[in-house]
């Protein structure tokens, strides 16, 4: 009954949010503001719930130990629906802080959103993060300043993804005379790593070729027939929402194998594999941030927050899934660059300005995983002016019919290849938009 | 040749999916003259309500009823608080009231039930056979049955009981209905809650096709030109359209996107919909509004 007017509450509340800010946290001047611009209602909530779940529940575990250095976090929801529109919105009105609590940065888990909000985030001077995904070239922080595709960039994870087939293969020069199709989404966000793929194809001379699967992606047919008469070696996944269920029902139906399909970062999880039954039994995805709950900072969060009765998950069976430990990676990331802006600033609530110097400044190394509880979680991580992303590796895992198991050590992407096009593509970006690249040897 | 029969079959069974929640709409327009734009949130709610208590441990088909007697009272509770207050406005003050009634059926489905993915196992294999070489769907051809089943069922009760011949009564003249007994509040409910049935059927197979999740409500997108190649008011016709559309984007997305680039199946249907929309407005089976000017 308590679990189930948990559930109400959380609904209402949400669905209230649509038009009114909720404050979740006590605010006051000695506090850190988390704007969210979160999704729980609408076609994504599935991914939206589980995300800001973890990353709130992040947020309280670290106020349960007394916040950053004595400064509490504080945050509040908008529902933005995943409409960019309801995005843009929620920016505007939550991006000034919350009763004199400055805004740290935006993490709106959402391609278009970050799209629409990058100049404002720019002009602002509030950092924007786009953890695992957003638009490749603002990796280049010269040109990006305030942008930041932590961990992994999309050239990146299909470079990986081409990384590890060519060790299932036996090496690189394996690759040649290979078959290899990507099934993307309809989508600026599915488009993203054709021009990529195409380029690694003529590098490495396998044979690909990309298909197009129109959102929402609920009838794939027509595609996966294609895919039979093309006789690929493996299958790139490049969905979101219900087209990674459908995928597998329909590869099953037309006859491949599904653990010769290797899914991206968004059909990675708990929701995409599990709706698809038997159908995604050995289906193999990346990941940069494994599920379960064994994780000495998610046993810290359970305790303080689970079994206190406060998570903000209205399901806490989802407690420890892919979506929610993303959440949590990206409170870490979050929260880490906050203390190592404290460190330079001062121990007080920082501005956007003075957070965005911490995230230019991460530098998550094995002592640090160890301390934080997450190793295994979260990969080393070092950024810089220059390199937003930081990352680049990602771990592969297959699905056994009821979660998922960890296959792979970490794989790294081939980032001296990429970064000669990221750089390309931030100064055109920087000449149409009349922008000075910083000097990034200049930056300490 | 195979691999154009595989596309063929495989896009005609699909087509059998769509005319599912097409026949849905059918059933209200043609009981009412309502463009039922809420079908779509009908069948996600139906789904999401039968996995939800599914989950709880209740059985099967004790599920399938409870979730039927939820549409039922749904039924109602439209009937009540949407219709009745607009009885005797224009279709479009109708058709704009249901556009907002899918938002709230939406809304209250994801308040009630969580906005969580499930998966549903109806106990059909979704794995494939071979007929002359071309691969064939267990599942598909069990929702064509399915499909069949209800065009049978449907067509038997519009025309072979009292209740169909007075929703028939009401969908040709209203008050002239109205005149000889036909209480309309009844016929609403009825039409609604079978339009339910409908829903809950349409939502069990797409909901174990794709997963019971939000986007079940968009499939009202892929009923739409199947009704305006089948006509509104005809379930043969649903059938018809929703195999000539299913069979016409897969054939147009394997053969023509290949020329002209992918993605091309959600726009391709609504290319032949507006095509006869020129040639024949009222559809293949749909019937031809005569009216004295």
């Amino acid at each position: 009954m308590q679990q189930r007017f948990k559930t109400l509450s959380a609904l209402a509340a949400a669905v209230i949010s649509s038009t009114l800010t909720v404050n979740t946290a006590q605010a006051g001047s000695n506090e850190q503001y988390f704007p969210l611009q979160s999704y729980r209602i609408g076609p994504y909530a599935a991914g939206g719930t589980g995300f800001f779940g973890g990353f709130i529940d992040y947020l309280q575990n670290v106020n349960a130990k007394g916040g950053v250095n004595g400064v509490k976090l504080t945050w509040s929801e908008c529902e933005t629906e995943y409409i960019v529109e309801k995005g843009v919105e929620c920016y505007e009105r939550l991006k000034t802080g919350l009763n004199g609590a400055p805004a740290a940065a935006t993490n709106p888990l959402s391609v278009g959103i970050a799209y629409a909000t990058l100049e404002r985030s720019t002009n602002d001077k509030l950092p924007l993060i786009t953890i695992n995904h957003g638009r490749t070239d603002s990796t280049d922080g010269s040109v990006f300043p305030y942008v930041f595709p932590l961990q992994l960039n999309p050239y990146s994870e299909v470079s990986a993804i081409i990384n590890y087939i060519a060790q299932q293969a036996g090496g690189l020069d394996k690759l040649k005379g290979k078959k290899i199709v990507t099934l993307y989404h309809g989508s600026p966000y599915g488009q993203e790593t054709n021009p990529i793929i195409d380029l690694l194809a003529k590098k490495y001379g396998f044979e690909s070729t990309t298909i197009e699967v129109p959102h929402p992606g609920n009838e794939q047919q027509s595609q996966w027939l294609n895919i039979r008469r093309i006789q690929p070696d493996w299958v790139i996944l490049r969905g979101w929402g219900v087209m990674n269920p459908v995928a597998l029902k329909t590869a099953q139906k037309t006859g491949f194998p599904v653990d010769h399909i290797i899914g991206n970062i968004w059909s990675n999880s708990e929701e995409d594999a599990a709706p698809a039954g038997d159908a995604a039994k050995g289906f193999i995805s990346i990941t940069t941030h494994p599920s379960g709950t064994a994780f000495p900072v998610l046993q810290e969060i359970k305790k303080t927050v689970v079994d206190a009765g406060t998570t903000n998950l209205s399901d806490p069976k989802r407690f420890g899934t892919v979506y929610y430990n993303l959440g949590v990676v990206n409170g870490i990331l979050n929260v880490e660059a906050v203390r190592l802006a404290q460190e330079k600033f001062g121990k007080t609530p920082l501005t956007g300005e003075q957070v965005q110097w911490g995230f230019e400044h991460l530098n998550i190394d094995d002592a640090r995983l160890k301390d934080l509880g997450a190793e295994g979680l979260l990969q080393k991580l070092k950024l810089s002016c220059s390199d937003h992303e930081g990352g680049g590796a990602v771990r592969f895992q297959q699905w056994d019919g009821t979660q998922w198991k960890v296959i792979s050590d970490w794989v790294q992407a081939d980032r001296a290849l990429l970064r000669p096009i990221i750089e390309e593509s931030a100064q055109k970006y920087a000449k149409e938009k009349g922008i000075t690249p910083r000097d990034c040897s200049k930056e300490l | 040749m195979n691999f154009f029969f595989e596309v063929l079959v495989g896009g005609l069974l699909a087509g059998v999916m769509y005319s599912l929640v097409a026949i849905g709409f059918v059933l209200i327009y043609k009981a009412s003259g309502v463009f039922n734009f809420a079908q779509g949130a009908m069948v996600l709610f139906a789904a999401l309500t039968f996995v939800s208590l599914l989950e709880r441990g209740v059985p099967f088909w004790l599920c399938f009823l409870m979730t039927l007697a939820v549409m039922i009272v749904l039924a109602l509770g439209i009937e009540r608080w949407v219709l009745a207050p607009l009885a005797n406005r224009s279709p479009i003050t109708l058709f704009m009231a249901t556009l907002g009634l899918s938002y709230v059926i939406e809304g209250l489905a994801q308040l009630l039930w969580g906005a969580q993915v499930h998966g549903l196992e109806l106990g059909i294999k979704d794995e494939p056979f071979i007929i002359g070489g071309i691969f064939l769907s267990q599942f598909d051809l069990f929702a064509a049955g399915i499909a069949l089943s209800l065009v049978i069922i449907l067509s038997i009760f519009f025309n072979k009981t009292q209740i169909g011949l007075s929703l028939r009564a009401v969908a040709d003249d209203t008050l002239a209905a109205l005149a000889v007994g036909i209480r309309l509040p009844k016929v609403w409910v009825i039409v609604w809650s079978v339009a339910g049935f409908v829903g809950l059927v349409a939502g069990l197979l797409w909901g174990a096709r794709v997963g019971v999740q939000f986007s079940l409500s968009l499939i009202v997108l892929k009923a739409l030109p199947v009704l305006i190649i089948g006509g509104f008011t005809s379930i043969e016709g649903a059938i018809v359209g929703g195999l000539i559309v299913g069979a016409s984007e897969k054939l147009a997305e394997v053969y023509l996107g290949s020329v002209i680039g992918g993605g091309i199946e959600n726009w391709f249907p609504y290319v032949l919909a507006l095509g006869f929309l020129l040639i024949r407005p009222a559809g293949l089976f749909g019937e031809q509004a005569i009216e004295r000017v």
